[in-house]
């Protein structure tokens, strides 16, 4: 009896909770219990429910039922809300961000629980405070920017700082390191480390096992809405990398152990060019860029995120006003071509942002399988039986959940979202060339290798394929070929045998941060 | 029933209640009794043809008006210049049925008449696309200062060209431009009322069974996942604004070619403004824009048929309060949707 009163004290989170979506239940029963001043990584595939647990922990999305006890005191799920979270010192930061784009960072510290001097707000005591608070615990941030226009590692850090200064005593990331470059992440780690040592409990979703390993005390497992098991870390492990067995976890997220990744095939010597830059421009952001993809071949673009990879999308899709040089897709002259018509010679475009530019999020799997694809639709009367046969077979093939073709794509999980914009674009007919930005960005292990294996066979079909990534494991396990940016330029390529190796790594990273030279 | 239509309905159901709510206070403040008035208001409409017939009236021109507004809000244009491409369209259809000669048959003569309603309004709708689109003018700005402008035009038009003698009324047009009525107790419904209902079921087929339908909607909800996928926002924007125009425009069928058979100052004022509560009441989708224009003739000629329990003014607030009440409606749902 006072083992289990002890037990309790000790728990932050001790939660066992129920929740549907209409007629798919998303959580049945999830149990998740965290100890005070620990780091818990939540785990599992996408879909598997872990985003719905976090936003029910931090009441912004309401649970069905079940029990929630927040620091040992029991609370109403039915009643919890963002309001009583955040009272309770319940911090989150959502995987797509959570901040008013128009609002400065101090702005969105404060929604909410605004500081009034008399009627007026009064910011620069907190945004003062945010700037200190920032640096202390080594998340530099810039209080007075606009939250929209920082890039999204800046954004994320002005989240967490903002949730720690409106007193958070369970700080929840949500995939927080899916928009961040390496050394961002490792800085992250560190940081959240930290601030556990100070007493800060945090809980971790991710489906990155290395960084699981990094940083957890215990790890919970996720699948298809359930709790698989709780791992917990041996502290007296000989080397750190033992503390969890790694392989376990993710047999217990999958069900099964992970299929190896096949290498890229050879390529022709006499395959013939399917997109070539020459010179390409756009205003301060891309420096004139040469860059050539041949027919089979799969060339990844790797560098710091915000280094003019964005602008280089942008322009091979028709989607930037470009300031010099041509771009020629499959061999015609595509520079002043409108998107449509680059699709028209057989280019297939994942965008970088599913939310914003990937997707439809308000309509249909199916209509979205099918959005802009005339060669579906029918050009007028849209066919809705060759639309819905289409959205059957790409979810058979993906592997979408629900598989349901006239699901709302918003009520996805990101890893779906994703599989439905894979399973749109690698679909066109006459692929010859396609553009893939950080096309498993916050995706699971199991839709990772979907994704892959797509963008394989397009290359393995005669597409060229450029994959710009800020993961660097990604891009080595993918790619005959790889550049790199620095800057807006292309500032050095290995292909080929300098790819493998241990020092292949290093000496691209080297690069990416302008350590080493081409 | 899908989610959205649930909600939509829900929506559409809360906003009516609290504007009948409204209504019933304003009618307390005003010394009436609310179900009094109300119990009128429904048993005259239902036994007095007349009043019927007037309902049926009004709702014709406000499902047009009232999908007018709906393309372009479904677009994310909010075309707030119904008003003056309704006020284009009676112009332009008075003048060319006063210009065919008396003896054109009606085959030729309505569709004649039809076509240039359909150009004026759609004409100004264009503009208002264009201005928004290759300008970046705001579409609501833009649209105010058009229904001045057309406003002014029609009116100097008038006196200068078309007024007969001291009146506001210009010549008849030509005998086999006119519509036919009904015949609903003497009232002015006519077979504008067909017209309409095609309006309604062509824009449901357009929105949810074409490629354009398709692409309005997705440049109105998700601009950015239109272009990334090759649909030119512009030029959606631009046609979905002509096909706004021109479905107000077409209104001057229900005013000019079915009841007043000429050219009248102020022949249509107002349609196209209520046409916006028509739409959001409807929630943007047609059928529920064809059932809206119903709710809101039956309140605009109920509220002449008690002319003599309740003032004329107070009646016509109610279309604001609907507007009002549906705006807040639809957030609140979404709200309690999100959170629960």
């Amino acid at each position: 009896m006072s083992a289990d009163t002890a037990l309790m004290d000790d728990l932050m989170i001790d939660a066992e909770l129920d929740k549907r979506y209409g007629a798919a239940a998303v959580l049945r029963r999830a149990r998740l219990r965290v100890r005070r001043g620990t780091v818990h990584a939540l785990v599992g595939e996408n879909g598997a429910g872990k985003s719905t647990l976090v936003k029910i922990l931090a009441g912004v999305v309401r649970g069905d039922g079940g029990a929630l006890a927040i620091g040992g005191a029991a609370v109403d799920v039915a009643a919890w809300d963002r309001r009583a979270a955040r009272a309770a010192g319940v911090g989150i930061v959502q995987q797509h961000g959570a901040s008013a784009g128009t609002l400065s960072v101090v702005e969105n510290a404060v929604l909410g629980v605004e500081p009034l001097r008399g009627p007026l707000l009064e910011l620069g005591p907190t945004a003062a405070a945010l700037g200190e608070l920032g640096k202390k615990i080594g998340l530099p941030i810039d209080a007075a920017a606009a939250a929209g226009q920082l890039p999204l590692g800046a954004a994320q850090r002005a989240e967490i700082v903002a949730a720690l200064h409106q007193g958070a005593r369970l700080l929840i990331l949500d995939e927080p390191t899916a928009v961040l470059t390496p050394v961002e992440v490792d800085g992250l780690l560190g940081t959240l480390r930290r601030l556990a040592a100070d007493g800060m409990t945090i809980v971790l979703v991710t489906h990155k096992l290395d960084e699981v390993r990094a940083v957890a005390d215990e790890v919970t497992v996720l699948r298809a809405g359930q709790t698989v098991t709780t791992f917990a870390a041996t502290p007296e492990a000989a080397h750190r990398d033992a503390r969890l067995d790694v392989a376990a976890i993710a047999r217990a997220m999958v069900g099964s152990d992970l299929p190896a990744a096949p290498p890229a095939a050879a390529l022709a010597a006499d395959a013939r060019t399917v997109l070539e830059l020459s010179g390409i421009r756009v205003g301060g952001e891309l420096a004139a860029t040469d860059l050539r993809v041949r027919a089979g071949e799969i060339v990844g673009v790797a560098g710091v995120d915000g280094n003019g990879q964005r602008e280089l999308a942008l322009a091979i899709a028709g989607l930037v006003r470009t300031a010099g040089g041509t771009i020629r897709i499959a061999g015609s002259d595509a520079t002043a071509a409108s998107p449509a018509a680059r699709f028209g010679l057989g280019l297939a475009h994942i965008p970088e942002d599913r939310q914003h530019g990937g997707l439809w999020l308000d309509a249909s799997v199916a209509d979205n399988l099918a959005l802009g694809r005339a060669d579906l639709t029918g050009r007028f009367r849209i066919d809705g039986a060759r639309v819905r046969a289409h959205a059957a077979r790409q979810i058979a093939e993906l592997d979408i959940r629900p598989a349901d073709p006239a699901a709302v794509v918003r009520t996805l999980s990101g890893g779906n979202q994703q599989k439905v914009v894979v399973g749109r674009e690698l679909s066109r007919p006459h692929l010859s060339c396609v553009l893939a930005a950080q096309p498993t960005r916050g995706v699971d292990l199991g839709a990772i290798v979907r994704i892959h294996d797509r963008l394989r066979a397009a290359a393995a079909a005669g597409a060229g394929v450029l994959v710009i990534s800020a993961d660097l494991d990604e891009l080595l396990a993918l790619c005959h070929r790889i550049v790199v940016m620095l800057r807006g330029r292309i500032v050095g390529e290995r292909e080929g045998s300098a790819l493998r190796g241990d020092g292949a790594r290093a000496a691209l990273g080297g690069l990416m941060t302008g350590a080493e030279a081409a | 029933m899908t989610a959205g239509t649930r909600r939509e309905l829900q929506a559409a159901a809360i906003a009516l209640l609290a504007a009948l709510a409204a209504g019933s206070v304003l009618m307390l403040i005003a010394g009436k009794s609310p179900a009094h008035v109300w119990w009128a208001m429904v048993t005259r409409t239902a036994s007095d043809p007349y009043v019927f017939g007037q309902m049926i009236y009004r709702a014709t021109g406000l499902a047009l008006t009232g999908l007018a507004v709906a393309i372009a809000l479904d677009a994310g244009l909010f075309n707030i210049g119904a008003e003056g491409q309704v006020t284009a369209g009676v112009l332009a259809c008075g003048l060319v049925g006063t210009a065919l000669p008396a003896g054109t048959p009606a085959v030729i003569a309505i569709p004649v008449c039809l076509i240039a309603a359909a150009a004026a309004g759609g004409a100004v709708g264009a503009a208002i696309g264009a201005l928004r689109v290759w300008r970046g003018a705001h579409e609501v700005i833009t649209s105010i200062m058009l229904n001045a402008m057309v406003a002014g035009v029609a009116l100097y038009l008038g006196n200068r060209f078309i007024f007969r003698g001291g009146t506001t009324i210009g010549a008849a047009i030509a005998p086999g431009a006119e519509l036919p009525q009904l015949g609903i107790g003497g009232s002015p419904a006519n077979a504008s009322l067909v017209l309409a209902a095609a309006a309604v079921v062509l824009v449901w087929w357009l929105r949810s069974r074409t490629t354009w339908g398709q692409a309005w909607r997705a440049v109105g909800q998700s601009p950015e996942a239109a272009r990334t996928t090759g649909i030119s926002a512009g030029k959606v924007s631009v046609l979905v604004m002509t096909g706004s125009g021109a479905l107000a425009g077409l209104v001057a069928a229900n005013f000019v070619l079915g009841h007043k058979h000429a050219y009248e100052a102020e022949l249509g004022a107002g349609v196209g403004l209520y046409g916006i509560a028509v739409a959001l009441l409807g929630r943007m989708h047609p059928i529920g824009v064809g059932l809206a224009a119903i709710v809101l003739g039956f309140v605009s000629a109920g509220g002449l048929a008690v002319a003599e329990l309740v003032q004329k003014e107070l009646i016509e607030i109610l279309p604001g309060l609907v507007m009002l009440a549906v705006a807040a409606a639809a957030a609140w749902v979404r709200r309690t949707e999100a959170a629960a």
